[in-house]
């Protein structure tokens, strides 16, 4: 007998959160706070989606997608998580650029950039500052029609190195591109870069642990392995889901799942409004990612002047199609040193390159590991410039590409950041389209990543407590 | 509840949101914005702490009256003055 994993789950909840990414479990936390009855179930058998970390034998611990965000996440932690949380993120001082137009390492808040400006790239310092302060006053709803390729070319004409200096961590950290819209640059850019960088001491299983804690404390029930295969609708409003042989019923249904995979796979488009429907079809996905996971020899220091995050690149020109190319030109290198993980003996670094999922999906299997083969060794002598006895003191080494993404996020395309900006307003739509359901994960740029989801969960968890809170006070419309 | 009691309630919330910012200068004409630390999420907390602890929903579409403390109180009024503080 295949052990239940949902043999402690009720028939019934006030709310089920679909997914245990950050936005997920934040709005089951919130929820569950809140006094609401919440039942969080995560196909993987692991909490944090995106947010995720495996081991390997020797002792080797590779974090996935902590490589850095904005310092945001100390006040949303603090609020939304507990202090214990909040109180274990860091700065990290050491952002490094490599490449043929510049090398320079700086800590990422807005003084250094401007320092910077002027002084290595002769910028006048009143161009700096209107940058900076029209990224500010961005708003999500403002015009779109402006591209940021176009916001760079109107503040830094002819200047293709300020755009790579100021375009390419974002790109990392996000997958936008200079032909999205200006504001979901700006968004990001003065939440990120206005500020400095930082990172979760005790790693990424530490912090996933800490939120597990914390779920149990607010009440949640949590239920790993549990693919939910059908969101249940009924004249137009949601009535719980299909898990397995169970139906659980609820009166909200939060969904952490993919935005494109809630609506076609989840729900199914009979539920919606054709002109909805159409609108969905639209929503782009973002790229994905292929990574490259090295463990140096336990005992083995790397000097730190390699900095934290290396966005590093032999290509002359900053461009996205050269970005998403098989043909790698350009990588981030994330450094863990122990000060990140205590107790460790051992540094690692993590090599991560935006790509695109068709360009790996339909390789042959042998091609497809050779392929894998291929990237490990390509990194490491892109790595070799600047650890030259890399491959003396790297024990191990193995890739992931946009089909490892898939695989274990099940996400539409192994999309790692959700989806294009479009997606932002039919996630928010959806509740107007069925009763009781929402969406609450990375879309649209400004709400993906660590903080935007963690964000974009409390933003949803607020939906659903008004939602749950009008049925109470009209009890004519609850069934 | 007197608007001065929603008032209190309301720096009550903003002490709570943002515990370095000095309160007692705070000009009840002028945007919060102009005189506080405060991004989109501190006024969904705002927000969602009125709802917890009075039952009070502030829709999405009126966030904009929460600007300043003038105008918070005065679209707070309606809503609020029936209730008991707590």
């Amino acid at each position: 007998m295949p052990k239940d994993f949902l043999k402690h789950a009720k028939d019934e909840y006030d709310v089920i959160v679909i997914g245990s990414g950050l936005a997920g479990l934040t709005a089951a936390n919130m929820l569950g706070r809140g006094g609401l009855s919440v039942l969080l179930l995560e196909q993987h058998y692991k909490l944090g989606g995106m947010a995720t970390w495996f081991r390997r034998s020797g002792g080797h611990i590779f974090d996935v997608s902590l490589h850095g965000f904005p310092v945001g996440m100390i006040k949303s932690c603090r609020r939304y998580w507990n202090s214990e949380i909040a109180d274990s993120i860091v700065q990290l001082k050491g952002i490094r650029f490599d490449n043929p137009m510049f090398s320079l390492t700086t800590t990422f808040n807005r003084e250094d950039f401007t320092r910077l400006l002027t002084g290595q790239f002769n910028v006048p310092a009143e161009n700096i500052a209107a940058f900076f302060d029209a990224a500010r006053a961005m708003n999500f709803y403002d015009d779109q029609r402006t591209t940021t390729g176009e916001l760079f070319e109107k503040h830094f004409p002819g200047r293709e190195d300020v755009i790579r200096l100021l375009m390419e961590p974002i790109t990392y950290a996000n997958g936008s591109t200079l032909e999205d819209p200006a504001v979901s640059y700006g968004i990001v850019f003065s939440n990120f870069m206005s500020k400095g960088v930082y990172t979760f001491v005790g790693g990424t299983d530490r912090l996933i642990g800490l939120m597990t804690g914390e779920l149990e404390r607010s009440g949640v029930d949590v239920c790993i392995r549990s693919d939910v295969e059908k969101i249940i609708v009924q004249r137009g409003r949601v009535r719980g889901v299909q898990v397995g042989s169970r139906t659980i019923k609820a009166r909200a249904v939060v969904s952490n799942s993919n935005l494109v995979t809630t609506i076609f796979q989840l729900v199914g488009e009979e539920h919606f409004d054709r002109d909805f429907i159409d609108e969905a079809r639209a929503v782009r996905l973002n790229n994905s990612s292929c990574q490259v996971y090295m463990a140096f020899k336990p005992g083995v220091m790397i000097d730190e002047s390699q900095g934290d995050l290396l966005f590093s690149s032999t290509a002359p020109l900053f461009r996205t199609e050269a970005l998403l190319s098989r043909d790698i030109t350009s990588r981030t290198f994330s450094f863990y040193y122990p000060r990140t993980r205590p107790g460790t003996d051992r540094c690692m670094v993590v090599s991560s390159t935006n790509a695109r999922h068709e360009d790996w999906a339909d390789l042959p299997e042998e091609e497809y590991e050779a392929s894998k083969r291929d990237l490990v060794k390509t990194t490491l002598d892109a790595l070799e410039k600047y650890i030259p006895n890399a491959r003396e003191i790297i024990v191990h080494a193995e890739a992931s590409t946009p089909r490892t993404f898939q695989h274990y996020t099940r996400h539409a395309q192994g999309a790692s950041f959700g989806t294009k900006f479009e997606g932002l307003a039919v996630s928010r739509a959806l509740p107007q389209q069925i009763t009781g359901l929402l969406h609450a994960g990375s879309v649209g740029i400004i709400m993906s990543g660590w903080l935007g989801a963690i964000n974009y969960g409390v933003i949803v968890a607020n939906d659903v407590e008004s939602l749950l809170m009008k049925d109470e006070l009209c009890p004519a419309k609850k069934s | 509840m007197t608007n001065a009691e929603i008032r209190d309630v309301i720096l009550n919330i903003l002490e709570g949101i943002t515990p370095d910012d000095d309160l007692t200068t705070l000009k009840d004409d002028a945007p919060f914005r102009e005189q506080l630390e405060l991004d989109s999420m501190d006024f969904l907390d705002i927000v969602m702490e009125i709802r917890k602890r009075y039952r009070v929903q502030v829709p999405e579409e009126d966030y904009e009256q929460l600007a300043s403390m003038a105008s918070t109180v005065a679209y707070l009024e309606p809503m609020m003055k029936d209730l008991e503080k707590v």
